[in-house]
């Protein structure tokens, strides 16, 4: 067990956990957070989580842990992990089953004031032109072939059936396409479990939310990014739907044999793994960057019906209801990525689960507009809360695998949770509040309670003062819909 | 004094973690289905009964376990049936045959991404078999 005494203060933002800590760790856990937020990150398993994740063979630097951490399974949610090419392993319970989970954010120029009186009907119309729900279809009814033009090309196949622009393309992490995608190493299931529910939110913590730009804190990134204080933002949080979670579940299944044959000892078999040069490491790869293009395609599919919503709502009533692409984040997913690591460049596989890429100025893979001030970061916050808008600094870059944070966090439990709130009484208090709210389960809301997180403005304090981002506009929300 | 087999549901933050008990592992099996059900509040619709067979084979206990929920998350999805009689074979190699009946899914609660293998370890104890089951959700 990881107490307080076995953190060793680097600074007032930095922690770590050393090596030495466990004989079979192979590298430091560092840990992101305030002194206040430590007392919160104890009383889960995460710590000991990313102890665990500190065993796997072929790390390089630090296992991170953003001040968003909690327990997950395997890694903890919040972690970032990179092994080194070409013998490092690849861990798909270091990715998640929701694999390319993300968040994209939409901006407008429609002011507040002159939108407060649609709001309601454009929480409905959102509700209606994005399907929402456990197992929920989607907009798309995908063929195989279509399946597998998304697989290979991700958001470059909505952009082909006019779901896409070309700024919304360039304005999306990987430009909403990963290379070296392989339809072939994809189950049948997987392939079942994706062609209908292409176009579809899914339930959980998924949701769409409008908000207002409440605070801009850097006119420029604000003015590149288009972000104007006192207009409305979409957010989009979703992921790979079943696609993605059947894809990690099989390669999980099968990693359970590879282990042994490789002779790797595990702290926990969640976090089986396959070296990055084995043809079994190399099947995962392929199959989970099928999955990650298939959440670009979701997202951005997504994004084309909240703008049917919007243009049925305000087309010829407000001049300007255009809604464009600010970015498209990944929070679960692996990476191969080049880093400087203890003065030494070299390629790695990053593990992001639950941690967003947070790219500084002048990073080759950002497009031309952004290169100048970062990548953009999308934080949501719990329902009913802010959520913020980061760029990523060249000190990500050196300090945490060019990653940082992803959201809130959770700090209650679900169980918990839904003893202590009723979902109806939820509903009314934040609708009380201004929100729309359009939840298809009760039980669901009350699971995602404000109270079940942690506070998000704590943590953007910490990795704005680890410096690992830097503000540039903090949103407030308009209207909620999960599924 | 606790029934000699059962479930119930323990705090995890992120995630939900189902505590199940039974005797042998055919009954942990099927208290686990009964548990994930139970979480996902699912609810059936009146209607004809429907049959399923399920065939499955694992390495160890904590294998099946795992196989025996994903293939009943499937059967979900895919098909949108629950079920609620479980007549489970093992031959003790972890080869298991389950005859399963049940209706037509009516509603689910909350969506299950996924059964994890995160410390997932079928006790034996004194009192019978013994596990804690950590779902994705």
């Amino acid at each position: 067990m990881v107490t307080l005494q076995d953190l060793k203060r680097i600074n007032d933002y930095e922690w770590e956990i050393p090596k030495s800590f466990r004989p079979d760790m192979r590298v430091p856990v560092r840990l992101f957070a305030t002194r206040r937020m430590l007392e919160d990150v104890m009383k889960d398993k995460s710590l000991e989580q990313a102890v665990n994740a500190a065993t796997l063979p072929g790390l390089v630097g630090n296992v991170i842990v953003m001040p968003d951490m909690h327990q997950g399974y395997g890694f903890p949610i919040g972690a970032v992990a990179a092994t080194r090419l070409p013998d490092g392993v690849i861990s798909p319970g270091g990715i998640g089953y929701d694999i390319n989970c993300g968040v994209r954010l939409l901006g407008s120029h429609i002011n507040l004031e002159t939108a407060e009186s649609y709001l309601d009907d454009l929480a409905t119309a959102l509700n209606q032109h994005c399907p929402s729900g456990v197992g929920e279809n989607g907009v798309v009814h995908a063929s195989e072939a279509a399946l597998e033009a998304v697989c290979n090309q991700g958001s470059r196949w909505t952009l082909k059936q006019g779901f896409a622009s070309e700024a919304d393309l360039r304005r999306t992490e990987e430009s909403g396409c990963v290379e070296g995608a392989d339809p072939a190493k994809v189950s049948k299931r997987a392939r079942q479990r994706g062609c209908p529910q292409l176009g579809s939110l899914g339930a959980g913590n998924h949701f769409i939310e409008i908000d207002l730009v409440e605070q801009i804190f850097d006119d420029t990134a604000a003015s590149v990014m288009g972000l104007e204080q006192g207009t409305l933002a979409v957010q989009i949080h979703c992921g790979s739907r079943g696609f993605g979670h059947q894809i990690c579940t099989d390669y999980v299944e099968e990693f359970q044999g590879v282990v042994q044959r490789f002779g790797i000892h595990l702290a926990d078999r969640e976090l089986v793994c396959a070296p990055l040069n084995s043809p079994e490491g190399q099947s995962y790869l392929a199959a989970m960057r099928c999955a990650a293009n298939y959440a670009f395609a979701n997202r951005q599919i997504l994004a084309h019906s909240a703008r049917k919503a919007f243009e049925q709502v305000l087309a010829g009533k407000l001049k300007d209801w255009h809604l464009h692409q600010v970015y498209d984040i990944c929070h679960n997913m692996g990476k191969i990525e080049t880093h400087i690591i203890d003065g030494e460049r070299m390629q790695v596989c990053v593990h992001r689960k639950g941690a967003t890429r947070a790219f500084g100025p002048g990073t080759a893979e950002l497009p031309d507009e952004y290169k100048a001030i970062g990548q953009p970061v999308l934080v949501p916050g719990s329902m009913g809360t802010a959520s913020w808008v980061l760029v990523g600094t060249e000190a990500s870059m050196t300090q945490s695998f060019g990653s940082t944070c992803h959201g809130a966090g959770r700090l209650m439990s679900r169980h918990e949770a839904k003893r202590n709130v009723r979902g109806e009484k939820l509903r009314q208090d934040l609708e009380a509040g201004g929100i729309h709210i359009r939840a298809g389960s009760m039980a669901g809301l009350a699971e995602e309670a404000p109270q079940a997180y942690k506070d998000v403005n704590q943590v953007v304090e910490a990795v704005v003062g680890g410096g690992i981002a830097k503000k540039v506009a903090r949103l407030l929300p308009l209207a909620v819909i999960k599924g | 004094m606790q029934p000699r087999f059962g479930f119930r549901e323990n705090a995890h933050t992120a995630d939900w973690e189902l505590e199940v008990w039974a005797p042998d592992l055919a009954c942990l099996l099927e208290q686990a289905a009964r548990g994930m059900y139970a979480l996902s509040g699912m609810q059936f619709k009146p209607g004809e009964a429907q049959n399923r067979i399920v065939r499955l084979h694992a390495a160890d206990a904590e294998g099946l376990l795992v196989r025996f929920l994903t293939e009943l998350l499937w059967l979900a999805e895919q098909q949108g049936l629950g079920f609620e009689a479980f007549s489970i074979q093992l031959d003790g190699r972890y080869n298991l045959q389950a005859e399963l009946g049940g209706y037509a899914i009516a509603s689910v609660d909350k969506e299950i991404k996924a059964v994890t293998y995160h410390n997932l370890q079928v006790q034996d104890t004194a009192q019978g078999l013994r596990v804690k089951i950590v779902f994705d959700v």
